[in-house]
């Protein structure tokens, strides 16, 4: 009898094409995702080396970190450098022949809201971007992380990654949510607890009943943070609610095809007794609504507490503390709900999918945002926003006085046009509150939608669940 | 790629902890479609105001610390993006070796790919090399990859732990695709039989 495995041993152990004596492994590449910022360089080392990209039909590309997102994009783009991006990308994808979404097309949208959209991420598969949030597509049960762009030009020449094996954690989240608490609220409380190195080194799979019953977008939103705890990937066993939400996407099997794959995927899950090097434990019940009060996203804390004292940590964060402070503009001791705010941004990877969309509407709807503040939804994908529209949702956030964007990454890393000003103060649905993130000395604070949603309503950080 | 085999030079401390990939260079560089010339934006918000001028106390501003080739860093350095602009920075910077408690992944792995040695050493070692490197120019810290040992500029040796292939490719600065591209026969192995356990992929 072979020896109990995790999901992610069984993922890896379907993809080593070749091991070296000391454990260096070629782990085969299913999907390979590109957008435009990352790659210009890979594609460039593939024409002077004349080689060409090994398995076309297994790469996607779509544009979406530098894209303008207002609703006369069609225009063209005005930042002449953004656009030298996306025109490479645009030759790229048609010189290597590889699948290509472009911006006129209505299933572009964030790369890592497309993948899962299209149907081309799928159960057990192992996926790759040069992008650290690649992580998002483990919701799926595949093994997805971030790759440097030597690591793209690798990856498009030879279908395979060099890598050794990370070590397996276990993240579980037992029992059920309170209301008003979201998956956003799992996966920050996850880095709170692990902080942002707590991951380095391991692949988490996160389980437990309160992940089972995440929905698929959901657990997407868990994954997707992975690496803001330092993982190398996040992983979710693929369940009837993942086949329910593949099933029928214009890139999933179909026929005997699908039955067969089928059979497989129903066998990814981590066998009793199987071996993991670090268990984290978090009750469902214990998770509080959560805010971001500092510059990373270890600096997390429920809705109901205070702003921290730098005295409250040691080491090395004690400083870090004192700086982010600073950064943010806030003084130990106040409540966190007496943060004022100007600007609200729903969107990105982590929090741009249509479950986002609602749980933002439910909050807004029949209300008005605050006098003054300036509020933004950047739908995930053009599909995402068609279906809001479709929904209805479109009708509630114009009315409450959101702008209703087109789809892009937008203000979660203001490469593209939407940008905080100095000093501007963020309630945002995206994943990183770094310095600078969001636009030169900006100042964001990591919330779910329906947190966001609550913000914009009264003008500072509020708990959502005083107004469900 | 260049090779890396031994360096002496000017370490810079920088006890940070948590230092990030857009603080290490800020997303409006990344526009460029060239891996070259990003050196001069290497932690350009903490380096420059708003109006270009140097901000005198950043550690790279000061003089002792101008030709620094190696840097000695706070916990978790490099987490956040993969933007592989992050190594090519400090590259085109001229800093060849960062040492720190431990780096985030990603950037751990670009690294290697830019020959960059970013070395792993406990708490209390970094503090005695954090310590070296605040001493300034006069202070030089050799670092060997060959012996995988740092020796600070009184002369205290630490050893530190590489991976045997990594260490292979950054001596011999070897290209990783052409290494990978050696194996292809076991590569169209894999694919051969993956095709028929798993058609739909
Ligand atoms: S939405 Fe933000 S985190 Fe996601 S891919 Fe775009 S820039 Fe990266």
């Amino acid at each position: 009898m072979t020896a109990p495995k995790t999901l992610y041993d069984k993922i890896w152990d379907a993809h080593v094409a070749d091991e070296a004596d000391d454990g260096t492994c070629l782990l085969y590449i299913d999907r390979h995702l590109v957008h435009e910022v990352t790659s210009p360089q890979a594609f460039e080392g593939l024409r002077m080396a004349g080689r060409k990209v090994r398995a076309p039909e297994k790469t996607i590309a779509v544009p979406d970190h530098n894209v303008p997102t207002t609703l006369d994009r069609a225009g063209g783009i005005t930042n002449e450098e953004s656009r030298i991006q996306v025109d490479a990308l645009d030759k790229n994808a048609k010189d290597f022949g590889i699948h290509y979404y472009p911006v006129s097309d209505v299933r572009q949208g964030i790369v890592h809201i497309v993948g899962p959209e299209q149907g081309w991420t799928l159960p057990g598969m192992t996926v790759v971007c040069g992008d650290s949030h690649t992580a998002t597509h483990g919701a799926f049960g595949s093994l997805a992380h971030g790759i440097g762009t030597s690591e793209v030009e690798h990856v498009l020449a030879t279908q395979t990654l060099i890598q050794k094996k990370s070590k397996n954690m276990k993240v579980e989240i037992t029992g059920k949510l309170r209301p008003g608490v979201t998956a956003k609220d799992i996966t920050l409380s996850v880095i709170g607890e692990t902080g942002t190195a707590g991951g380095t080194g391991y692949v988490i799979e996160y389980c437990g009943e309160a992940i089972r019953d995440l929905s698929m977008e959901g657990r997407m939103t868990v994954c997707n943070m992975a690496i803001e705890g330092g993982a190398r990937a996040g992983l979710i066993a693929p369940d009837e609610k993942t086949f329910e939400y593949v099933k029928g996407r214009p890139h999933a099997p179909k026929g005997a095809a699908w039955e067969a794959a089928l059979e497989w995927w129903k066998t990814l899950y981590t066998d009793e007794g199987a071996h993991f090097d670090k268990v984290i434990t978090i009750k469902g019940e214990d998770i509080a609504p959560v805010v971001t009060w500092g510059t990373s996203p270890e600096d997390v804390l429920p809705i109901t507490d205070v702003v921290p004292s730098p005295d409250d940590f040691q080491g090395g964060k004690v400083e870090a503390a004192k700086r982010s402070l600073e950064y943010m503009g806030l003084t130990p001791g106040m409540k966190l709900e007496d943060i004022q705010i100007d600007t609200v941004f729903i969107g990105s990877c982590t929090n741009g999918r249509i479950e986002d969309l609602r749980a933002a509407a439910a909050i807004l709807k029949g209300k008005k945002v605050k006098d003054g503040m300036r509020a933004m939804v950047v739908p995930g994908s053009g599909l995402v926003r068609a279906q809001a529209e479709e929904e209805g949702l479109a009708e509630i956030f114009k009315d409450a006085g959101f702008e209703w964007r087109l789809a892009g990454c937008s203000m979660c890393l203001a490469m593209n046009p939407d940008q905080l000003a100095e000093g501007e103060r963020c309630a945002s649905t995206s994943n990183r509150n770094f310095e600078g993130r969001q636009g030169y000395k900006g100042r964001t604070h990591l919330v779910s939608p329906a947190m966001a949603a609550a913000a914009a309503i009264t003008g500072h950080l509020t708990d959502v669940r005083e107004m469900m | 790629m260049d090779k890396f085999e031994k360096i002496t030079g000017i370490a810079a401390p920088m006890p940070l902890v948590n230092i990030d990939t857009d603080m290490i260079i800020p997303k409006v560089f990344l526009k460029t479609i060239k891996r070259s010339g990003l050196g001069v934006n290497l932690f350009d918000e903490m380096r420059f105001d708003r109006e270009g001028n140097e901000i005198p106390d950043f550690v790279l501003n000061k003089p002792q610390y101008r030709d620094a080739e190696v840097l000695v860093a706070g916990d978790n350095f490099g987490c956040g993006s993969s933007r592989e602009h992050a190594p090519w920075a400090i590259k085109d910077f001229g800093i060849r070796c960062v040492i720190s408690t431990s780096f985030a992944d990603i950037f751990y792995n670009n690294c290697f790919k830019n020959g960059i040695l970013p070395i792993v050493l406990p708490q209390e070692q970094v503090d005695v090399l954090m310590q070296d490197a605040e001493k300034g120019a006069n202070a030089r810290m050799t670092v060997d990859l060959e012996s995988q040992e740092i020796t600070t500029s009184d002369g205290q040796v630490f050893p530190f732990e590489v991976d045997a292939f990594r260490k292979h490719c950054l001596i011999n600065g070897l290209d990783d695709i052409g290494l990978t591209m050696e194996k292809s026969a076991s590569i169209d192995r894999f694919e051969s039989a993956a095709q028929v356990a798993r058609p739909w992929v």
